[in-house]
């Protein structure tokens, strides 16, 4: 469990990293946190020629409220994110999800874009991204765009980032007034990867029923899962258990097509798609209701 | 002494060491010169080698040496059966045992295939990868029963089949049993694969001096002696050209006592070639391959009862899974055999093992050693005749138990230290009641539980109890010297890997020398300072160490006595040893240090009488002439989140009983880290082979050990039935905590599950597979 041999950069600024990931392409790595990079060169699953380093960039580490929206550079670290007011203000759901991401200690280290772009199936960041249509901006020496997080997931561990480019911020929108959200997981332990979880924003009308709703499933599919025919089952609705129910029952058996791995099986995963889908559309059809009240 | 160090709650001698990071563990030796070695391991768990392409490793800048089984010449042996066949008759034995290298085949998937040494690990690792083996890969032998079948892929082509072994052990008559039976219940029963995960992995410092021409190893072993009787023998050196020091270790549990690794094997030639000192340090994700496994068995069993709950007797038929070799004999599936009688009286028993070889890593004890899958039978086939029959569990175990006036107990089968299968001592009732009383019992079932469930919680309640044969033979040895500056020093032959021996030594000797157990400084695991002693394993170390330090003390304290008496021209008996001092009782003036005594007995001038002994030292052994049964009840109140199936331990109780108790707070401490195993082995730990052997959760990320978070408070309390086999009264205590835990997992199951008939056969269990087996017996009862 030692990496093979590697070249290894430490550029100080994103446009000297972006120089050498142009320049090492598909062979360079970018060592943001670590967290899974690391054991994955240990197990030489991993052998990239050249590791960049962009924990000594230091303009990619910031949290700032810009225009109602929340924007994170890439290196910020999720012990950061998870304990920032203006997360918690403007993006509640994001501020929820923080501690069940693995431990302290792992989120003291790893950063919020390395496991946005890392796009880990069982990951919680990629699915609340999509859940709040977070906007990931994407550089290269060329080029910079900005990529909506639906779109930013094509596939297993897979983004639609080219290999010169790399994910340096991104941007929540302010969470609307009159929604509501939630988060929830299943893991076996406290701490490991959740053997399925979801995201819910919901908003309602001035009526009380569902104006807007998405729901976004992870460990279940190669990347988030949004459950639109769940969300379409929904709007319009009055928010009631059965309606919930009803949706939950949608997304678990319409939505999601889940494979099994040791340690859960397509079954069990279906069937906490459904326990986790009325939880957290029951949990944000409340807080939704509760805003409007206020 | 005024105060009595034995059986007080002492805080352990080598904490502050541990604790502060200035213990010495294997990794942290560092030898001038010294080189490091990495290992080229099977992918495969079933293979043909055709050839083995060295590519550029040897050439590789940094690379010392390559060797593949080739190479090593007549030193290539398998090694040693290290228990031979017990006496059972009519035994059907194929003992097959490890390699230091495979040559034609690979067996298990990690088996070592060649060794690279290099000036750094990073170095060595690179060359695994310039080494290219040509494989034939072959069909697996991966199920138990399909590894019995005709036609089916051969582990050892040589023996036709895949029996490793077969026995039959029998007490009275089965078949009367059976038709004299009111009830009689058939299972099967299911328990897979873990594995101790250790703390601390396996590692090795071999270190050859051409000029003492002294071979030192420094090994995580926990039977050094005998690693350098055996490495001494393998290469042609004196014992005492060989030391081996196994220095404080993290973690033993059973596999660091099997012998002989490759590793140890491969490391000890090597530096005699090469002339520099070696070190290898097992990673986490070799420890999953190369360090053995234990606990895969498959149980029919079926029980003959009376209808008021009188158990008549039990037939089990069961395979055991020895893995791709079995060093260790017979001795797991013979400890199930012996356990699953547990503490209850079973007039007729027939036990019939089938051992049988898979394309899986090596299988050996580790703690428990079959006794887990003895007690989960005997358990759940109770809770499952007490449901038949309209009883309830707690009253069907206390009328099958033995009476306290029917002991020494003997069960007439043959245990795993060869002698006739007999309970010195016990009292099992008072331990259930205690149980009983600490978990809430009566009030959990007729309040807290309907109320709950009437909320729509699930919750269980499960107390099973078991027995443990401890302690076992052949001998161990201690040497007691007092020193010039009055402290004492203790020698044995055991390792320590945690279980407190620098603490719980030292009172056994503290007592009788009469200083404070923190004097006393306790040597464990060094060949060159005790040259005999078997091994730490089978939770001996307290019974056999413990007793033979008992027996040096008190030959040192009567050596003390005689020199004051002359000194003080008292007699013996009217001294007394207060605070490394004696004196004549009641008169503090005429005290004398036992340290001054201790220079007095070694004298630089004059002469000593003929036959005098230098120095107030004494070595003393001892050897049980069989093991010491302890007991003990575990209880537990288990909530099941009934939407997502996790799983929240709300009470644990143990009561334990291992005889006079040494240290309580060590004791606890074992208890603890045993029940904390125990969670892990019902709930949390599977390993994952699939159908080619390989394995899929090979690392601590998919490999789930219980922490902290997942494992309760535990309450203790503990009996004390001293045994009658040894002076001090001491049992084992060191694989208690681990043994019931998948029983009580699944009566608490059961319990939680009883409107739909849930019954539990196996373990591991995870959310996952609850979910199955709820979602089945929900379906049965629906149709």
């Amino acid at each position: 469990m030692k990496p093979a041999a590697f070249s290894y950069h430490a550029p100080r600024t994103v446009d000297e990293a972006l120089a050498l990931l142009r320049n090492y392409g598909d062979e360079g790595k970018l060592l943001a946190g670590g967290q899974s990079l690391v054991p994955t060169m240990n197990f030489r699953l991993a052998q990239p020629t050249a590791l960049i380093d962009l924990n000594g960039i230091d303009e990619l580490f910031f949290i700032r409220e810009d225009n109602d929206e929340l924007r994170c550079g890439a290196m910020t670290r999720q012990r950061e994110v998870e304990r920032n007011g203006v997360v918690k203000r403007i993006a509640p759901l994001l501020h929820e999800t923080m501690p069940h991401i693995a431990h302290a200690q792992i989120r003291n280290r790893g950063t919020i874009g390395g496991s946005l772009a890392h796009a880990d199936p069982a990951a919680e960041l990629p699915a609340v991204a999509v859940a709040l249509d977070a906007q990931m901006y994407v550089r290269s020496v060329t080029d910079a765009r900005w990529v909506a997080a639906r779109d930013f997931y094509v596939g297993l561990f897979a983004t639609a980032m080219l290999p010169e480019e790399m994910l340096v911020e991104v941007a929540f929108p302010q969470s609307r007034s009159g929604s509501g959200w939630a988060f929830e997981e299943v893991a076996r332990q406290h701490g490991n990867y959740a053997m399925c979880g979801a995201a819910a924003v919901v908003g309602l009308d001035g009526k009380g029923a569902v104006e807007n709703a998405r729901l976004v499933y992870f460990s279940v599919g190669e990347g988030p899962v949004v459950a639109d025919q769940a969300a379409a089952l929904l709007v319009g609705e009055q928010p009631n258990a059965e309606a919930i129910r009803a949706a939950a029952d949608t997304a678990a058996s319409q939505d999601i097509d889940p494979v099994g791995d040791i340690h859960a099986g397509p079954a069990y995963r279906r069937h906490l798609a459904g326990v986790l889908g009325e939880r957290v559309l029951t949990r944000a059809c409340e807080r939704a209701a509760g805003a409007e009240g206020q | 002494m005024s105060t009595r160090q034995f059986g007080q709650p002492i805080k352990r001698n080598e904490d502050p060491r541990l604790l502060a990071g200035r213990a010495l563990f294997t990794d942290d030796v560092h030898l001038a010169g010294m080189l490091h070695v990495a290992f080229l391991r099977s992918d495969l768990a079933h293979a043909r080698i055709r050839s083995i392409d060295l590519g550029g490793a040897k050439e590789r800048p940094g690379v010392a040496a390559v060797y593949t089984a080739d190479d090593l010449g007549e030193y290539w042996q398998p090694g040693p059966l290290l228990v031979p066949p017990p006496p059972v008759e009519q035994l059907e034995f194929h003992p097959r045992t490890q390699v230091p290298l495979a040559k034609d085949k690979v067996r298990h998937a990690g088996e070592a295939v060649a060794v690279v040494v290099a000036e750094s690990r990073y170095l060595a690792e690179d060359a695994l990868d310039d080494i290219f083996v040509d494989y034939e890969p072959l069909d697996a032998v991966v199920d138990l029963e399909d590894a019995l079948k005709s036609g089916s892929p051969l582990v050892h082509d040589d023996l036709g089949h895949n029996i490793n072994a077969r026995g039959t052990q029998t007490k009275g008559d089965w078949a009367q049993a059976e038709d004299a039976a009111d009830l009689v219940i058939r299972r099967r029963f299911h328990y897979d694969r873990g594995t101790a995960a250790a703390m601390e992995n396996r590692g090795i410092v071999a270190s050859w001096d051409d000029k003492s021409q002294q071979l030192t190893i420094w090994d995580t072993t926990q039977a050094p002696i005998a690693i350098r009787n055996g490495l001494a023998g393998m290469l042609g050196l004196s014992e005492h050209q060989v030391r081996v020091i196994a220095p404080f270790i993290g973690g033993g549990f059973g596999p660091k006592i099997m012998m002989f690794y490759p590793e140890e094997v491969l490391l000890a030639w090597a530096t005699l070639q090469l002339g520099r000192p070696l070190k290898w340090i097992e990673d986490r994700e070799e420890n999953f391959y190369a360090t053995t496994q234990e606990r895969g068995q498959v149980h029919d069993a079926t029980m003959a009862l009376k209808n008021d709950g009188t158990v008549l007797g039990i037939k089990d038929v069961f395979l055991h899974d020895a893995g791709a070799y079995a060093p260790y004999g017979l001795t797991l599936p013979i400890s199930s055999q012996c356990t699953l009688l547990g503490p209850y009286v079973v007039p007729d028993y027939h036990s019939e093992f089938t051992s049988v070889f898979t394309n899986k890593p090596i299988v050996t004890p580790y703690r428990g050693a079959g006794r887990q899958h003895g007690v989960f039978v005997m358990e759940r086939l109770l809770d499952i005749a007490a449901e038949e029959l309209g009883i309830d569990p707690i009253s069907i175990r206390r009328k099958n138990y033995i009476q306290p006036d029917q002991f020494p107990y003997s069960n007439e089968i043959i245990f795993q230290d060869f002698t006739q299968l007999t309970y010195d001592s016990g009292n099992y009732e008072p331990a259930l009641d205690r149980a009983l009383e600490l978990i809430g019992y009566q009030e959990f079932i007729r309040e807290d539980q309907p109320r709950r469930e009437a909320g729509g919680k699930r919750v269980g309640i499960s107390v099973v109890s078991y027995i443990e044969g401890t302690g076992i033979g052949p001998y161990e040895g201690a040497r007691v010297t007092v020193e010039a500056s009055g402290k004492v020093s203790v020698a044995t032959g055991v390792g320590t890997q945690g279980q407190g021996h620098y603490t719980s030594f030292a009172q056994v000797v503290a007592d009788q020398v009469g200083v404070a157990a923190s004097d006393v400084h306790v040597v464990t695991g060094d060949t060159d300072l005790f040259y005999w002693g078997a091994g730490t394993f089978a939770s001996r170390g307290a019974v056999v160490a413990g007793n033979a330090m008992h027996a040096a003390a008190t030959k040192v304290r009567d050596k003390i006595l005689k020199m004051a008496g002359e000194k003080l021209e008292a007699a013996e008996e009217d001294l007394e040893l207060i605070e490394g001092r004696v004196q004549v009782k009641g008169v503090p003036q005429t005290s004398i240090s036992i340290g001054e005594l201790a220079v007095e007995a070694n004298p630089m001038r004059g002469a000593v009488r003929p036959g005098t002994e230098p120095g107030l030292e004494a070595t003393e052994y001892y050897g049980p002439e069989r093991g010491a049964t302890a007991s003990g009840v575990h209880a537990m109140i288990l909530r099941v989140d009934p939407e997502t199936y996790l799983l929240e331990i709300e009470k644990y109780v143990v009561v334990h009983d291992c005889g006079t108790v040494i240290n309580p707070l060590i004791l606890d401490g074992q208890i603890q880290g045993g029940v904390a195993q125990g969670i892990g082995n019902a709930f949390y730990e599977q390993l994952h082979f699939d159908e080619n052997g390989a394995l899929l959760n090979a690392s601590l990320m998919d490999y789930l050990l219980p922490t902290a978070a997942d494992v309760p408070n535990i309450v203790s309390d503990h009996m004390e039935t001293p045994s009658p086999l040894n002076p001090l009264g001491v049992k084992g205590a060191g694989e208690a905590g681990a043994i019931p835990v998948g029983a009580l997992f699944a009566q608490a199951l059961d319990n939680a599950f009883r409107d739909i008939g849930l019954e539990v056969r196996e373990i591991p269990l995870s959310p996952n597979r609850l979910f199955e087996l709820v979602t089945e017996a929900s379906a049965r009862g629906n149709a």
